[in-house]
């Protein structure tokens, strides 16, 4: 059993492909890791309390809400953030379909939306607009962008349900 | 959040022994307990991280589904069994929370989130069942969310779980373990009503660890429902929800179960009402009397009157969705 008395604790994550060695007090959350150690502000602090999916990132490829997770459960993941989602300077396929279709007005629940959608993606749960809608209903957008976020994934999802039908 | 120390066992039996300590919590997915800790309303002084412990497996049996206590909402929602063959479980875990809470909360966590009534979260308020013998808030004050059965004078908080109120109707069993060896907990006898000791939400004893949760095999087929009725169609905690399964044979009902969510405690279930069905047409005036059956005893605290009206045409909607085979799409909100 590990034991850790209340100081700083050594964990490794994966960010973004990188590997950091960090040492931390467990009552530090992801989130707060994420934009006050690492400088990762992508992720954003909307309500720190699981209630509007801005924090939302990638864990072990998981969407999961950053500011509800204590930093030191999650020893040897692998983390994705927003700044991580690019390709070797190319848009991730849901960054450029945010863009096309105009998927936001202020901008700040952007990070959380786009990593949500692609745990969406991933999950292959989401097949129709109202399971699009039901299944991003975790992340909140004070502007009211729903119906372009909504386009803007069913977009992609559209094309890669049509490349997967041209590879069978 | 308060200072506290970190543990992070590997076995059951480490865990137990870090857990004798009174002012210790479990940490499983962190999506209740870490808020709660943010609002000082818990304030452990050790932290035992559960999330290594090999609880983690979803293994059916012939008739019978055993979920380890770590397994999260979303596995268990989606795992393919559980879609075929428990799809009343499936459909009330997709009606909880969003996609990415539950990717992180567990199926033991679930079961032992705490109340969502608002003075609970506020330590400058009066509340019993944060801190016993205070008072309560929501008796005269904001209570629209509060219970209209089974409420007491110290507490009129409700149980905010969707997936609970699923493993009510399906008979589901708690496996625990503790300092005392393992034992078998009944759903039913799993959470407790509050009387004067709102404190307690249910029946594990200090040092306890859920270990799995054991479900037997339906016997309704298609005719089951889980209808969640709240402030906006997603994401928000249910104002009323039913469970609602029928077994039907040649026409008749041989057999029903129903449970309620938001309305109590506890996930409300009243097996007198229930057994008052064997032998009934399947009817709307049924299910109608039934409903009212059920709420006779309902007692609004003025804010929350129109959840007895609600619960009495929730329960007669969702028989008739059970009924015809039809249960709640949880993607498609149009209730049928
Ligand atoms: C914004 C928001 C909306 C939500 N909406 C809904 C909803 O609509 N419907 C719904 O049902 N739920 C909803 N939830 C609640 C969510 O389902 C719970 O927070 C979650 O199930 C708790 O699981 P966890 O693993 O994260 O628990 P944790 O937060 O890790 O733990 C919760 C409690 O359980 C104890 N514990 C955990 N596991 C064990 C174990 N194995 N043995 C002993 N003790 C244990 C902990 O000590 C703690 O006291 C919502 C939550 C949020 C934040
Ligand atoms: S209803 Fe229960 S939880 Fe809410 S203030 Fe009263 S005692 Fe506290
Ligand atoms: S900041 Fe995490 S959900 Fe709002
Ligand atoms: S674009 Fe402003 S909150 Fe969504």
């Amino acid at each position: 059993m590990d034991q850790f008395a209340s100081s700083r604790i050594p964990i490794s994550l994966t960010v973004n492909g990188q590997r950091h060695q960090l040492a931390i007090e467990p009552w530090v959350t992801l989130l707060d890791l994420l934009r006050e150690r690492l400088s990762l502000t992508g992720a954003k602090k909307g309500c720190d309390q699981g209630q509007c999916g801005a924090c939302t990132v990638l864990i072990d490829g998981q969407r999961i809400n950053s500011c509800l997770q204590l930093a030191v459960t999650r020893d040897g993941a692998e983390i994705t953030t927003i700044e991580g989602l690019a390709d070797d300077g190319q848009l991730h396929p849901l960054q450029a379909s945010f863009i096309k279709h105009d998927a936001f007005q202020c901008g700040y629940c952007t990070p959380g939306q786009i990593c949500s959608a692609a745990g969406l993606l991933a999950e292959g749960h989401t097949h129709s607009r109202a399971e699009i809608r039901e299944h991003m209903s975790g992340n909140l957008c004070r502007c009211g962008a729903y119906t372009n976020i909504a386009d803007a994934i069913e977009d992609v999802m559209q094309s890669r349900a049509a490349m997967k039908e041209a590879a069978e | 959040m308060n200072r506290y120390d970190y543990v992070r066992p590997d076995t059951v039996a480490d865990a137990i022994t870090a857990l004798a300590n009174p002012d210790a919590r479990a940490l499983a997915g962190g999506t209740n307990l870490v808020d709660l800790m943010k609002y000082d309303v818990a304030r452990p002084a050790l932290v035992v991280d559960i999330n290594r412990l090999p609880l983690k497996s979803i293994e059916v049996s012939g008739d019978k589904l055993r979920v380890g206590a770590l397994v999260s909402n979303s596995d268990l929602a989606w795992h393919p069994d559980v879609q075929a063959r428990w799809p009343l479980l499936a459909s009330a875990i997709l009606a909880g929370a969003s996609p990415q809470l539950r990717n992180a909360a567990t199926t033991g966590g679930n079961l032992l989130q705490r109340t969502r009534c608002y003075y609970f979260y506020d330590p400058s308020t009066a509340c019993n069942k944060r801190a016993p013998g205070s008072g309560c808030s929501a008796i005269g004050g904001v209570n629209r969310i509060h219970a209209i059965l089974g409420a007491s004078s110290a507490c009129i908080a409700v149980h905010p779980s969707d997936m609970c109120v699923a493993l009510a109707v399906l008979g589901a069993t708690v496996e625990v373990e503790g300092p005392q060896g393992q034992r078998e907990i009944p759903f039913a006898e799993f959470h407790r009503l509050p009387g004067d000791m709102p404190e307690r939400d249910n029946t594990l004893q200090q040092g306890e660890l859920i270990t799995a949760v054991a479900i037997p095999a339906p016997q309704f087929g298609s005719h089951f429902t889980y209808l969640k009725l709240r402030d906006r169609l997603s994401y928000a905690f249910a104002l009323v929800s039913v469970a609602a399964a029928l077994q039907i044979e040649n026409g008749t009902i041989k057999d029903a179960r129903i449970a309620l969510g938001g309305v109590a405690h506890k996930p409300w279930r009243d097996v007198e009402a229930e057994q008052s069905l064997r032998g009934q047409a399947p009817e709307p005036r049924v299910f109608e009397a039934v409903a009212q059956l059920i709420l006779r005893d309902a007692k609004g605290q003025g804010e929350n009157d129109f959840k007895i009206e609600l619960a009495t045409r929730a329960i007669a909607r969702a028989l008739a969705q059970a009924a015809a085979g039809m249960p709640q799409n949880q993607s498609d909100k149009v209730i049928q």
